[in-house]
């Protein structure tokens, strides 16, 4: 048995695969849901009301998958440009603490210009917070999957000082939480009475953008190119080192964006657990998405149904929450595989 | 067919291929081939590039499966697609390419992957003594200590065969096996293949260099697209016969008529850069230059650092008489350098890319993007322009340049240079790999290139491409420039002398 590369795909090879995966997930999460002792098309259909089933319910799902499509975006861009970002959480992180420190009244401003303001400090705080370890890559060649990694922690470890200490909240009854955002630092709700906030159209807004800068700008171009073939890039004259310093700026960027919308949106101020790994399942999000940044906001939302779904589900009957992992799991492995299928065909000799 | 019949009144062959066909997609590379090889022969494959000579020995050796025909070595027939039979059957393979680990010592490389499995030790004093041995008979002269890392060209290729000996091989075959040597050191390789006959081993030759094949083969099988054309023993056939069944009666590009120097367009003094070492070179208007000489001796250096992809770190250079403060590939594209890469698929293109972002890959910022934002449009026109214009054969600008043929592949990237007119033009190795109709187009290109007045660097292997098509000759050896020679000036055995590093002033 041997693989054949496909030429010229159709668009039925193209779609097939990537359908079943999700399906086969489905089919493996049942199975996973009987042996926990639920009825498989009870659980679905839990899943989906859960997630969709109200008004309140999909709104929820939208508040979840806000964050997912910042840092699913962030973690496309850069893995377009083989560029291994997986600080997507330290990032996110780094937003959310600027977003504190601005908008908890060191600046009093209207609304109009601080909101723009902490999403500019905001952006630029995750942007440098992965400048380092591009810089560290194009430099030194430090690879930059373990540096951005391992930042994580160190950044989430700075964070819990900073909440112990300078940031910390002293109406807080000595829990370790920021103070509150000022009014003015507050997005509001895109309609009112809907718990949906800005943030959910900002997302939408930098998907867009993301994916024009792909298509029609010189820079996603050369991002694209450096990504595919540096070697070629290099011998055609694209500044390789400069590019992948631009697309970490952008990366960090979008993921920190994330952590501005999460804190100026949702939660008001900053805790610990502001990110239930946002960063690491944005690397699923991308994943699943081909790393097009469209598709960023769809399996963004497939994302945030399963979670908010299995939350849901896991209220009503027996059946543990882990469900929603194992299927995301499941899902991003068939997935991987499915995209072999897309290029290849098995041959029997 | 005949010519499997005279092979069959021969007793036993010691190797037999009966009717064997590959396809690849829609491409046929071997159509119904049929020949054996008997004990003591030496049967030489010759055809062009592209003929098929290197996919019909891959079968042969399991790598892959034929979808139709027979292997059989020693009268029992190979199971398809498992090189490990054919090794244990006594066929061994020297690859173009070698298969050795670089950190391991000739011995260790020599006993890779034929020890018992949980043995404790690799008993190195039994493999060197063994190694010794066959070195002796063969004419192989190797040191069993040292780092192949260390070792020459030759010396690996001598390792590569050794090995083969050493797992008893009763079948040799060698892909194009002087393609990485001097003359010299093709004559000492060709010394040790006689002793092997002698010896009663049976060898494969692949080649495409006629002198070659007449000198070492008894019977020639030539290919061509893939099909059987012709078998001749070697004393009923010469040279020229071979070289015609070979091309198929095409017509080879023509001479290039001689044309008075132009001005220098670009001078090297005293040039070091990587490998290159102490490098003077000066490039005319209206002539090609030609750098011969043995691959891997700084041909990559010398095309990247005219190129812009590396700095000099001592000497000069300059452009059109002028020294420019900063070198790098955009600003040799400035200058009016327009470079064909050795490696097309590596530098020279995107693979999942398609032919329109190949196509401006050197100018999307100068010319096909305003203030940031890409026009596609025009960048589109402009690659449907170099489709008509260059010949390249493809369903459309959409294409991903992947699913092109080298020679189409080629051409895109000889019109994305052409078609900037450039000044200086650095060709490496520009038709490696392609077929002989690609070859033609590409060289009347570069000689109509040339009579419009740029300055050609030619760079390649093959040293008859260099002395058809250019006006004065270099010869590079370890980094080292030979001084020019006119055409003509030099026969093929002072170029190898040249080739091998001798008539260089030594360096103190």
């Amino acid at each position: 048995m041997r693989l054949e590369p496909i030429s010229q795909p159709s668009l039925q090879r193209r779609l097939l695969p990537p359908t079943l995966a999700i399906l086969a997930s489905f089919a493996i999460a049942a199975l996973l849901a009987q042996i926990a002792g639920g009825n498989p098309f009870a659980v679905f259909d839990l899943i989906f009301k859960g997630a969709l089933g109200s008004k309140f319910a999909l709104l929820e799902t939208l508040n979840r998958a806000t964050p997912l499509i910042f840092t699913g975006l962030a973690v496309a861009v850069a893995f377009r440009a083989k560029l291994w970002n997986i600080g997507a959480e330290a990032q996110l992180y780094a937003g959310a603490v600027i977003t504190v420190v601005l908008g908890t009244g060191a600046l009093a401003w209207p609304a109009p210009v601080l909101l723009p303001t902490l999403a500019i400090g905001a952006a630029l705080a995750g942007a440098i917070v992965l400048l380092i370890p591009a810089m560290l890559k194009t430099r030194f060649g430090v690879d930059e999957v373990v540096t951005t990694l391992l930042f994580n922690f160190i950044f989430l470890l700075f964070v819990s000082y900073l909440l112990e200490g300078p940031l910390k909240d002293p109406m807080g009854m000595g829990w370790p939480k920021s103070a509150r955002l000022i009014p003015e630092a507050r997005l509001p709700r895109i309609v009112e009475g809907l718990r949906l906030h800005w943030g959910f159209a900002l997302a939408l807004i930098c998907a867009v953008v993301v994916w024009v800068i792909d298509r029609k700008t010189t820079l996603g171009f050369e991002m694209r190119a450096v990504g595919q073939n540096p070697e070629a890039a290099a011998f055609a004259g694209i500044p390789v080192a400069k590019v992948i310093l631009k697309t970490a700026l952008l990366s960090g960027g979008l993921a920190a964006m994330g952590g501005f919308s999460e804190v100026a949106g949702l939660k008001g101020s900053l805790t610990l657990d502001l990110s239930p790994g946002f960063g690491y399942t944005g690397i699923v999000v991308a994943m699943l998405a081909l790393l097009n940044p469209l598709g960023v906001v769809a399996a963004a939302l497939f994302v945030a149904i399963i979670f908010v779904g299995a939350d849901s589900m896991s209220r009503a009957i027996g059946v543990p929450t882990y469900l929603a992992d194992i299927m995301l799991a499941s899902a991003l492995l068939l997935m991987v595989l499915a995209i072999l299928f897309t290029k290849f065909r098995v041959r029997r000799d | 067919m005949s010519a499997l019949e005279t092979g069959a009144e021969r007793a036993d062959p010691v190797l037999r291929m009966q009717g064997i066909t590959k396809r690849f997609g829609s491409v046929t590379a071997n159509e119904d081939i049929s020949f054996s090889l008997h004990k003591g022969e030496v049967i030489a494959l010759l055809g062009e590039n592209g003929a098929g000579k290197t996919t019909l020995m891959n079968i042969l050796f399991g790598q892959y499966s034929a979808d139709k025909g027979v292997v059989e070595a020693f009268g029992t027939p190979l199971p398809a697609g498992a090189p490990r039979a054919a090794l244990d059957a006594g066929v061994g393979m020297v690859h173009q390419h070698f298969t050795l680990a670089d950190n391991l010592t000739v011995w260790e490389n020599i006993a890779l992957g034929t020890q018992e499995l949980g043995a404790f030790s690799l008993r190195p004093a039994r493999v060197k003594a063994k190694t010794r041995d066959l070195s002796a008979r063969f004419h192989l002269t190797v040191d069993p200590d040292a780092r192949v890392g260390a070792l020459t060209v030759g010396e690996r290729q001598r390792v590569e065969i050794l090995k083969a000996l050493y797992r008893e091989a009763k079948v040799l075959i060698l892909d194009e096996p002087t393609a990485v040597l001097t003359p010299q050191e093709t004559d000492a390789l060709f010394a040790t293949l006689r002793e092997a006959i002698s010896m009663g081993l049976s060898i494969v030759f692949i080649s495409h260099k006629l002198h070659e094949v007449m000198a070492i083969a008894h019977r020639v099988l030539v290919l061509r697209h893939g099909r059987l054309v012709a078998e001749r023993e070697i004393g009923d056939t010469n040279a020229e016969e071979l070289a015609s069944i070979m091309v198929g009666g095409e017509v080879r590009a023509p001479e290039v008529p001689a044309l008075p120097a132009g001005p220098a367009l670009l001078t090297l003094t005293g040039a070091t850069a990587g490998v290159l070492q102490d490098v003077d070179l000066t490039l005319n208007a209206g002539q090609i230059t030609g750098i011969a000489g043995v691959s891997g001796n700084g041909q990559g250096a010398l095309s990247d650092l005219i190129s812009g992809v590396l700095t000099l770190q001592s000497g000069e250079m300059q452009i059109a008489g002028q020294t420019p403060t900063h070198w790098d590939a955009r600003t040799a594209i400035a200058h009016g350098v327009g470079r064909i890469p050795e490696d097309r698929h590596k530098a020279g293109t995107i693979a999942d890319f398609d032919l329109t972002e190949n196509a401006i890959l050197e100018t999307y910022q100068t010319d096909f993007s305003r203030a940031g934002w890409m026009d596609w449009t025009k960048a589109r026109r402009h690659t449907e322009h170099l489709i008509q214009t260059y010949d390249v054969r493809c369903p459309g600008p959409d294409t991903p340049i992947r699913l092109l043929s080298g020679g189409n592949m080629q051409k895109l990237i000889l019109g994305r240079v052409l078609e900037e007119n450039p000044q200086i033009i650095v060709a490496n190795q520009p038709v490696r790999g392609l077929d002989i109709g690609a070859v033609n187009y590409v060289h009347s290109r570069l000689a109509a290139a040339r009579e419009s007045g740029s300055a050609i660097l030619l760079i390649s292997e093959d040293l008859d491409e260099i002395m058809k098509l250019s006006d004065k000759i270099h010869v590079i050896s370890e980094g080292r420039l030979s001084p020019a020679f006119l055409r003509g000036a030099l026969s093929v055995a002072e170029i190898g002398k040249w080739m091998a590093g001798q008539g260089f002033a030594h360096a103190s």
